[in-house]
């Protein structure tokens, strides 16, 4: 092929290529616009129905601004216990929670991760293989009535204190991100296991750290079979049981408490739960911005050794 | 399991040495080990409830031996065919149209260009995930409804439908409802993992397709895609070990009478008929036959993907 050729054939390509290219861009930009409009608008119009008039709401005329603007089912969450009690335990369960969880799941990674520690695989199989095979709901349920624990706030805590999931990444980004020398520097100054692990790895584990708290925190704040199940006093129920209830039963309107939900309609109930839905969420999506960074690192670390 | 360990690797020193050696990691492992002992291998142990006759007076392991009863109890009935149904149904759904989005989503974010607008859509989508599943439901039930649901009204106002659909209630709905509003909540989140394994790609390879004349799209099937398939085929062994395991929390918050003939798997059912109506061995031996299936499936799909692709779990 002469050069002129070669040449010609290139820049053939190349204007084809701009082309279909053109093509291609505007439809990733259409995609990408309707799958934007897909997740945000129904977080959106939960956000405008909870301050529009209900009537409007009901006969499907607020649908892009707020109308008829009122603060009618805030005002009512204000008044309803049960929400200041859910939001009360919930926040008990997730702080003192999450902190047994990496109190727990840290110096056990920490282990593991030791290559030294000769009976690792061994101890490692005896996490895994509860992935894979676990006995039930009903000898569960049997277990924790066994250790008078139903309907006590400390089933709430207890039921998730590792996961065996969150130990692995733990583990794994130990292994990879803590140098053995380091170890064998800390060893020959006299450094024992318990000192290394609080002055040296947990320092240079800030990442994994904070994803583990994000995945329990997370855990705890959304869980709501171990109260189902568990938990049958109103005092301790999660928010999230007292969401099902105003939510899911209507127990809003239906079961009125001091008389503060006994005088809802149809129309101000509706309402009060598009109120509910954002005082329920506002609060984790508050945290969202300050643990988006850690999600790569995180999914990236599990991802290492699923 | 300990004995074994200390026969194979310490033929050299003794069992003494090591335990001194350790001790410290021991105590580390300690709590998390006596949580897993008591939570998972006790239940465990339990299971042999399932082939006892429970009764309250003499406890989990005092009843009387049964074999199988229940077992058959389970086979012969009319739930047993419909659990297994809906479960198998619900789970090959999700995996069939939740576990390409996240691929696709991934790839069309990736080539996005204006570095705001992706920056803006990445943070949009990952939002879902952290709404609880009570919250998500309850968002299905006020904007799916037949009356006054927007999404009816916006579609029928589109002219998307001719009429009104009855989405909540209808059993023939309830599964893709589910499937739909699964990808809602998490194709995002589950994106992150391929968005991550895309910008590990070496430039060098894009400006080599640019200069053999590949177009935008031939790029992205034979550069983009191939990047993810190690990805792709680890997350689908995890997904397909998983089939019967469908989660309990979003169907039992989802039932309604009016879809239980395709919204009642295996776990709720487990639910109403230990928990609620308190036939325990029943409801146990019920239980214990998913697990057998989800482990046999999970041991299966490694033993084909090992030998496929070379890369499995275990």
């Amino acid at each position: 092929m002469t050069g002129e050729k070669a040449r010609k054939k290139t820049s053939n390509t190349i204007r084809e290529r701009h082309a279909s290219d053109r093509v291609f861009s505007a439809v990733v930009i259409i995609l990408s616009i309707a799958i934007f409009i897909t997740i945000a608008y129904p977080l959106w119009f939960v956000v405008i129905a909870s301050i529009s008039d209900s009537n409007l709401v009901n006969q499907g005329k607020v649908i892009l601004w707020p109308r008829g603007i009122n603060f009618y089912g805030f005002s009512q969450i204000l008044k309803d216990s049960r929400i200041a009690i859910g939001y009360r335990n919930t926040i008990i369960y997730v702080v003192v929670g999450t902190a047994l969880n990496l109190i727990v799941t840290l110096p056990a990674a920490y282990a593991l991760s030791r290559p030294d520690f000769k009976p690792r695989n061994a101890v490692m199989l005896y996490f895994v293989f509860t992935m894979y095979f676990s006995g039930g709901l009903v000898p569960l349920y049997m277990t924790v009535q066994a250790l008078h624990l139903i309907s006590t706030p400390w089933i709430m805590i207890l039921m998730l204190l590792v996961n065996t999931y969150n130990l692995i990444i733990a583990r794994t980004f130990m292994q990879n991100s803590i140098p053995n020398d380091l170890y064998e520097a800390a060893q020959l100054d006299g450094c024992s296991h318990f000192k290394f692990l609080l002055k040296v790895v947990l320092p240079l584990s800030k990442a994994i750290i904070s994803v583990e708290m994000l995945y329990y925190a997370v855990y705890h704040w959304n869980d709501y079979f171990t109260a189902l199940l568990y938990n049958s006093k109103n005092q301790y129920e999660p928010l999230q049981i007292v969401l099902r209830r105003i939510l899911l039963l209507n127990e809003a309107y239906a079961n009125g408490n001091g008389g503060v939900q006994g005088g809802y309609g149809q129309r101000s109930a509706d309402q009060v739960k598009y109120a509910v839905i954002i005082v329920s969420t506002v609060p984790i999506l508050c945290v969202y911005p300050f643990v988006q960074k850690y999600f790569e690192k995180g999914v990236m670390i599990g991802a290492v050794k699923g | 399991m300990k004995k074994k360990v200390k026969v194979v690797t310490g033929p050299k020193r003794p069992l003494r040495w090591y335990l001194h050696h350790d001790w410290q990691l021991w105590v580390m492992l300690l709590p998390a080990m006596i949580y897993i002992f008591i939570f998972a291998y006790v239940p465990m142990y339990g299971v042999q409830l399932a082939f006892r006759d429970y009764n309250f007076s003499s406890g989990i392991y005092g009843g009387k031996w049964v074999g199988f009863k229940y077992f058959k109890q389970y086979f012969e009935s009319p739930m047993f065919f419909t659990t297994i149904r809906n479960t198998f149904v619900i789970s090959a759904l999700s995996i069939a149209l939740g576990f390409p989005a996240p691929i696709i989503l991934a790839m069309i974010i990736n080539q996005l260009r204006f570095k705001r607008w992706k920056k803006t859509l990445q943070t949009t989508v990952y939002i879902p995930y952290f709404i609880s599943t009570v919250v998500l439901v309850s968002m299905l039930n006020i904007l799916l409804a037949y009356k006054g649901g927007v999404i009816n009204d916006l579609l029928k106002t589109l002219h998307l439908i001719p009429q009104k659909l009855n989405l909540l209630t209808n059993a023939s709905a309830f599964v893709w409802v589910y499937v739909l509003s699964g990808i809602w909540q998490s194709a995002g989140w589950n994106s992150i993992i391929y968005l991550a394994a895309l910008s590990s790609v070496d430039t060098q390879l894009y400006d080599a397709c640019k200069i053999d004349g590949a177009n935008r799209w031939q790029t992205m099937i034979h550069i983009d895609l191939p990047v993810l398939v190690p990805t792709i085929v680890i997350l689908l062994i995890m997904s397909m070990g998983n089939i019967l395991n469908v989660g309990f929390d979003k169907i039992f918050l989802m039932q309604q009478s009016g879809n239980l003939s395709a919204s009642q798997v295996i776990s709720t059912y487990v639910y109403d008929v230990a928990i609620k109506s308190g036939q325990f061995s029943f409801g146990s031996a019920v239980g214990l036959f998913s697990n057998i299936i989800n482990f046999i499936f999970l041991m299966a799909t490694n033993q084909i993907a090992k030998k496929l692709t070379g890369t499995g779990l275990m």
